[in-house]
């Protein structure tokens, strides 16, 4: 396998690795959701990539093509999409309440407050 | 037609039941209509593992699609025992939630707490009862989300910190077990567990499926708080409100542990997943290493909440020793405490909660000659106490027992010393609350005993009913020893 052939895969483990590093990194609440999302699209487009069979076409059935991509990692994909969104909503309404009761979104002074 | 469809049913109605709450908004109408769900539940798996114990295993087809390409939910003896813990809990849960609730969560958002519980409930028995390894992640995003929701409820601000951290550590083990079923389909082309089983005896062991299985394994770890992973749970534990963390202490990481049960003995088989990567081993030692370091870490603390809270992470860790000794005693042990620990630590986390509803605080400094005023806490604390320490007659013993006993029938006789060593320690952490409740004079207490509070009929109730079942399963083991035997000789045979 060249890297072209693969070369998805390795945007998809930079981008993970992007994502991973910024929600370890980042003391910011928000920027640490924003890491999560870059984290969890890798992954989407990892099951994209997987359903991509060579020289086939989009699954709709008809008279001249007989290879299909596999549809089913797209629509796994879209439950997962919907679960991310759900995600991101929550984490950010966790952060608006935690800025009006602690008056900050930084991770250091918050883990000060927390004693 | 109703009793065929009892698995759908069973995730069905709470899923319902959890918007029906938000239009229905009233406080009283809300808890009525949870406590009805929660034993609709309780009676639906009732039935369920009388089936099961029967005909061995139940398959149902969601929407009348087959197996291999729809979603089936599966159910053999190991799921009905756990969607039998689980509706047990939610339902003596919920009959003392009222009371504690009203004080701890501000009163316009109660019918909130209603809904995100009955959505955890949803989540919890989903992820149980399904066959099917996609809609597990979903179930076990709709558990992790609507937990991350009920955590930050409280009135106390810290709860929103917990709730956060633990969603950025939930999401980050959600997302490793998305990985590890997008791995196993590229390799398979199938999600259905019994059918990934299958495909997976045939194919030659590759870097995809091992990947996949270390995916999983992390993931897992992370939800289920196994020990070098667990660092969201004391805070999640803690600052939530005192129904909130026992109801999750009772049910969110047995489930996730059942999880782990699954993929390892019906999905990979544990030949492939203990034998070829040495794997059990890793497990072992994770094993000690949180039975010590959760038991020491309790002696330390002073909210009594936060030291229940680490002696969870100790008593996963003999959950998992059972699991990694690979006998059927081992399992049947891992099972056994499982069931045991789901009703003791309820028990435990809801006789705090008595104690916060009364003197608003759960600090042990603060409650010095506490048992004097209220006698009647503290005896239900000390049964549910002793059972955590292993005292015979209490179902604590039975757990320990049968984990001793197949550690020394499989020859590691270091773990014996391990469980000994650890019970000194869980008779030192609570002990200090005894000593603290019994021995200390009144007069260094800081709280008052608030006289004005109408007694919590409904909490003492459930408190009661938990402490009767941690002393009836320490005598009468037939439905728990007995049951968990037979999934264990099911799983390692099959």
């Amino acid at each position: 396998m060249s890297f072209l052939s693969s070369f998805n895969y390795w945007a998809v483990i930079i981008l993970m690795m992007i994502g991973f590093y910024i929600i370890i990194a980042n003391n910011n609440l928000l920027k640490k959701i924003i890491g999560i999302n870059i984290f969890q699209t890798s992954i989407f487009i990892m099951f994209i990539s997987m359903g991509k069979v060579v020289d086939g076409t989009a699954p709709i059935l008809n008279e001249i093509n007989t290879l299909y991509s596999s549809p089913l990692p797209h629509v796994l994909i879209l439950t997962a999409i919907v679960v991310g969104i759900s995600t991101t909503a929550l984490g950010l309404a966790i952060i608006i309440r935690i800025h009006s009761a602690f008056g900050t979104i930084d991770d250091d002074v918050l883990k000060k407050e927390m004693e | 037609m109703i009793s065929s469809n009892l698995p759908a049913l069973q995730v069905v109605l709470p899923l319902l039941a959890a918007p029906l709450c938000i239009i229905l908004h009233n406080r009283k109408l809300t808890w009525i209509l949870t406590i009805t769900t929660c034993i609709t539940c309780f009676v639906i798996s009732c039935s369920l593992l009388n089936r099961v114990l029967i005909e061995n295993t139940i398959t149902y087809s969601m929407g009348g699609w087959l197996a291999p390409w729809g979603i089936e939910y599966y159910i053999d003896k190991l799921t009905a025992y756990m969607l039998l813990i689980i509706s047990a809990v939610a339902t003596l849960v919920s009959i003392g939630a009222k009371e504690s609730i009203e004080n701890e969560i501000a009163s316009d958002r109660i019918y909130l707490f209603y809904t995100t519980f009955l959505l955890n409930l949803t989540g919890l028995l989903g992820v149980i009862i399904t066959g099917d390894a996609f809609n597990l992640f979903v179930f076990i995003e709709i558990a992790s989300l609507s937990s991350y929701a009920i955590i930050s409820l409280g009135k106390d601000k810290r709860s929103l910190y917990s709730a956060f951290k633990y969603l950025i550590f939930g999401t980050i083990g959600a997302s490793f077990i998305l990985i590890s079923v997008g791995l196993l389909y590229a390799v398979t082309g199938t999600l259905n567990i019994s059918d990934l089983s299958q495909q997976l005896a045939h194919t030659e062991n590759s870097a995809t499926i091992t990947t996949a299985f270390v995916f999983f394994i992390i993931g897992i770890g992370i939800k289920a708080a196994i020990f070098p992973l667990h660092l969201w749970l004391p805070d999640a534990y803690t600052h939530s409100p005192s129904i909130v963390s026992t109801f999750l202490a009772g049910t969110t990481t047995k489930v996730f542990i059942y999880v782990l049960i699954r993929f390892i003995y019906s999905l990979y088989g544990y030949e492939y997943s203990f034998y070829l990567e040495s794997f059990n081993y890793l497990l072992m030692i994770v094993a000690c290493g949180a039975i010590v370091y959760g038991s020491i870490l309790a002696i330390k603390q002073d909210s009594i909440k936060r030291l229940l809270a680490y002696s969870s992470i100790s008593q996963i860790g003999y959950m998992i020793l059972g699991l990694a000794l690979i006998t059927e005693l081992g399992l049947a042990a891992c099972l056994t405490n499982m069931f045991n620990h789901a009703f003791i630590k309820t028990g435990l986390f809801l006789a705090v909660a008595v104690i916060i509803y009364y003197y608003q605080s759960d600090s042990i400094k603060q409650l010095s000659g506490m048992a004097k005023t209220s006698p009647l806490i503290f005896i239900l604390f000390l049964i549910s106490g002793l059972s955590i320490i292993g005292v015979p007659l209490t179902s604590g013993f039975i757990s320990k027992w049968y984990l001793i006993k197949a550690s020394i029938d499989a020859g590691y006789w270091f773990f014996v010393l391990v469980i000994v060593f650890s019970s000194v320690l869980a008779i030192i952490y609570i002990g200090r609350i005894i000593e603290s409740a019994y021995f200390k004079s009144e007069e260094n207490r800081i709280l008052i005993y608030d006289e004005n509070r109408k007694t919590p009929y409904l909490l003492f109730f459930s408190l009661l009913i938990f402490t009767f079942i941690n002393i009836y399963f320490g005598i009468e083991t037939t439905l728990n020893v007995d049951i968990a035997m037979q999934i264990s000789s099911d799983l390692i045979n099959k």
